[in-house]
């Protein structure tokens, strides 16, 4: 789990390009949205893609990426119940 | 009808052209047949949240105008007018890369998005919050050219006060090897490159981004007036004289009323023949060339309008683009010619205001 936490943070900076953030300036409960790392509907896309691409999760019902898309904590937890690679 | 003055001007490119003087710095580059654009700090410019998912090209036009709009102290243009050759490239590629290494699954928002020729007119509108008119020219190596007749009509005919205009490139890396593969690069053996007395096809190729605030009135920022442009799609290098002699006609000028002429030679020794009229029609005018400076993409030509600009407003031509050795006491009117491959002629009067 620590691991995968470790390789999100690293993927998320990578994707959506933040390029002044450093994986351990995230933290685990750290909000995506909002007023943590600020982070907006265009980056949402590019998570739910994410989640396809590399863990082969599909997103069928958009409010539940509300919950998923917490933190990476929250993340890591629904990747691991869920990843089909 | 009204005047088109240029009233500020903001220039990235491969020189340090956006934060020094007018070519107070230059680098001429010899060995190297891709040159990139000077970046600047953008952190000024761009909130570092919309930065991270803008691409080269459309930093440096809100950059390059930003600078421009403050040079004419305009915080507020009426209407956005675009030139662009290729557009959003570098997004273009990376989002038909992505469709590919993908196989058509898995397609992301971000490079989509930015990847439409717009995208730099419409990044500067969100910014400024400008909901005027907004448009973007992509016409080929006339792209600002028309987007500068556009501008110039509009101030003209009163429609609006004030435009900023401007044209952009950015350097893509597979179209680059594209046009690499086709041999319209200077290859690696012909170095050095020189444009003048060039005896080599292709060209050094460039990008960068050239935006300047017209508006219907002088100010003390003023640095020209844009009196003509015209445009001409393709033409034989024998008709390069009537083409011009037809336009100085048009607008009762003679050519010993032009002070200063600025000629897009780019060291193809395939097309630079069509600039023989520098022998010619103007060998006792003082010559102008900048494509050593600038390199060669499709709207290098609004580098070129950016120097004949300042050579007006300093009232000198700098030896480092001075293509002969004649001199003028003062440059009241300066003509442009610009072509490109033997299509997308341009002519362009600019004058002393």
């Amino acid at each position: 789990m620590e691991a995968l936490k470790q390789e999100l943070k690293g993927k998320i900076i990578e994707v959506l390009n933040l390029e002044d953030i450093a994986v351990e300036e995230i933290n685990d409960n750290d909000a995506l949205f909002g007023d943590g790392l600020g982070l907006d509907s265009i980056d949402a896309l590019e998570l739910i893609v994410l989640l396809d691409k590399d863990y082969g999760i599909k997103l069928t019902d958009p409010k539940a990426g509300k919950t998923i898309f917490q933190s990476v904590e929250t993340m890591a937890t629904y990747i691991t119940d869920n990843r089909t690679k | 009808m009204k005047t088109c003055y240029i009233n500020g001007t903001g220039c990235i490119s491969t020189q340090n052209t956006f934060e020094t003087d007018f070519l107070s710095e230059v680098t001429i580059n010899n060995t190297e047949n891709v040159i990139y654009a000077n970046q600047p700090s953008y952190k000024e410019f761009i909130a570092p949240a919309a930065s991270r998912r803008m691409a080269k090209g459309v930093k440096m036009g809100i950059a390059a105008s930003s600078k421009a709009l403050k040079d004419a102290n305009l915080t507020m243009p009426e209407a956005i007018i675009i030139g662009t050759g290729m557009g959003c490239v570098e997004d273009s590629e990376k989002f038909l890369k992505s469709i590919l290494d993908n196989k058509e699954e898995f397609l992301t928002p971000t490079s989509f998005i930015q990847s439409t020729h717009n995208t730099v007119g419409g990044q500067i509108a969100l910014g400024l919050q400008c909901k005027g008119y907004n448009f973007t020219y992509v016409n080929g190596a006339v792209s600002f050219e028309t987007a500068l007749l556009d501008a110039k009509m509009q101030i003209e005919n009163d429609e609006v006060e004030s435009i900023l205009v401007g044209g952009i490139d950015e350097t893509g890396t597979y179209t680059l090897s594209l046009h690499k593969l086709i041999n319209l690069v200077k290859s690696e053996e012909d170095k050095p490159y020189s444009v003048l007395n060039s005896n080599s096809k292709g060209i050094v190729h460039s990008e960068g981004a050239g935006f300047f605030v017209l508006e219907n009135e002088k100010k003390e920022s003023s640095y020209a007036l844009v009196e003509a442009v015209s445009l001409q799609s393709s033409l034989e290098t024998e008709e390069v004289s009537d083409f011009i002699a037809n336009f100085l006609e048009a607008n009762n000028l003679k050519i010993s009323d032009i002070d200063a002429i600025v000629l897009g030679n780019n060291g193809d020794v395939e097309f630079d023949d069509y600039y023989d009229i520098s022998n010619s029609l103007f060998k006792n005018t003082p010559q102008v060339y900048y494509k050593h400076l600038s390199g060669e993409y499709n709207t290098a030509s609004a580098f070129g309008f950016w120097i004949a600009a300042n050579i007006i407003k300093n009232q000198d031509i700098p030896e480092v683009v001075s293509m002969n050795a004649l001199k003028k006491e003062a440059y009241s009117t300066i003509l442009l010619y610009n072509q490109y491959r033997g299509k997308d002629h341009s002519l362009i009067v600019l004058k002393k205001c």
